[in-house]
């Protein structure tokens, strides 16, 4: 009696188990990268930007993106082991010059390098924009970056609402998303 | 007494190769405990270019005379502890190390009580007595057969 109980129990147990792994295998598929803001993205939505607070690399202290609301952001994803970041790393720098009068804020995010390397790097591009360092890569995943480099535009609200995936080529292309991030004049 | 000489040169014997390795690492065993953060295997299996720019920092690391756990130190002072290839023995690393421990013991035991239970439960659950009738039929059966 107390043996067909027990299996019973074992039983149960297992079948626990596998509808378990299977309902979160079928919650993880659903979900797919809808709560990341590429995916929301892709599918028309203006997903709030990840709160991040990172060490500067431009200077001591840290940087919080919350601090940054009220004005247009462009988030650059980059990292100095990366041939396509080197190459729009002016035409950003350029950007940046052009931008900042009009009140837009560039922030590079250097992902998954040497602090030493990354400081490197914006010496030898003269990058001037506020930079931060994560290097563990704990934003890649939230922001749902595919690849380096990849850029965000980030309305005065926190929205997220235009992505440049891979390298920017064009000023057009920068001017494009920064006019978004801005909204209707 | 020749027991515990013997013992201690082989604790010995054993030890030197292992603070060699920690004074002197090479970068081939470093390779294989150091992860790729781009492709998430050991550096030893990746040519991607954080890989390859990692390679060329533990060449550097080890010219100018670090020892594996400083090298190894620097790497997650950047990456965190997640570039380790095994997890470390402290904080949350150590639930990988104490999990896989805590699942076997928990299977044990589990069979262990199941098989005392299964071989109780097997003697107690004899079934009831053979008809007469029945029995006198199956030894006559079984009488055609010898």
């Amino acid at each position: 009696m107390s043996l067909d109980r027990l299996r019973l129990g074992a039983q149960v147990a297992a079948v626990g188990v596998v509808a378990a792994l299977l309902a979160l295998l079928v919650w993880k598929v659903a979900k797919g990268t809808d709560n990341d803001v590429t995916g929301s993205l892709a599918q028309g939505g203006t997903p709030t930007a990840p709160a991040f607070s990172l060490e500067r690399l431009d200077r001591g202290g840290e940087l919080e993106l919350e601090s940054l609301r009220g004005k247009a952001v462009v988030l650059n994803f980059w990292a100095s082991w990366c041939g396509p970041c080197r190459e729009e790393t002016p035409l950003l720098e350029e950007g940046w010059k052009r931008w900042q009068r009009k009140g837009v804020v560039f922030v590079g995010v250097n992902v998954k390098d040497f602090r030493g390397d990354a400081r490197s790097f914006m010496r030898r591009f003269g990058v001037s924009y506020p930079n931060v360092y994560d290097g563990k890569g704990s934003t890649v995943g939230r922001y749902g970056v595919t690849g380096y480099p990849e850029t965000y535009f980030v309305d005065a609200r926190g929205r997220v609402v235009y992505r440049i995936a891979g390298e920017v080529l064009e000023a057009d292309d920068l001017d494009e998303g920064v006019e978004r991030a801005l909204g209707p004049a | 007494m020749r027991r515990l000489l013997a013992v201690c040169l082989l604790m010995l014997a054993w030890a030197a190769p292992a603070t060699a390795s920690e004074e002197q690492p090479t970068p081939a065993e470093l390779e294989s405990e150091l992860i790729c953060p781009v492709c998430e295997t050991t550096l030893d299996t990746s040519s991607a270019p954080i890989a390859l720019r990692m390679k060329a920092r533990i060449r550097e690391l080890i010219a100018a005379g670090s020892t594996k756990s400083e090298i190894k130190a620097e790497f997650v002072e950047d990456f965190g502890t997640g570039i380790l290839a095994v997890p470390p023995k402290e904080g949350l690393g150590l639930l990988a190390w104490l999990l896989p421990l805590a699942g076997l013991a928990v299977a044990a035991v589990a069979i262990a009580g199941l098989s005392w239970r299964w071989s109780r439960g097997g003697a107690a659950e004899a079934g009831p007595p053979l008809d007469p009738e029945l029995e006198r039929r199956l030894d006559a059966e079984l009488a055609r057969f010898e």
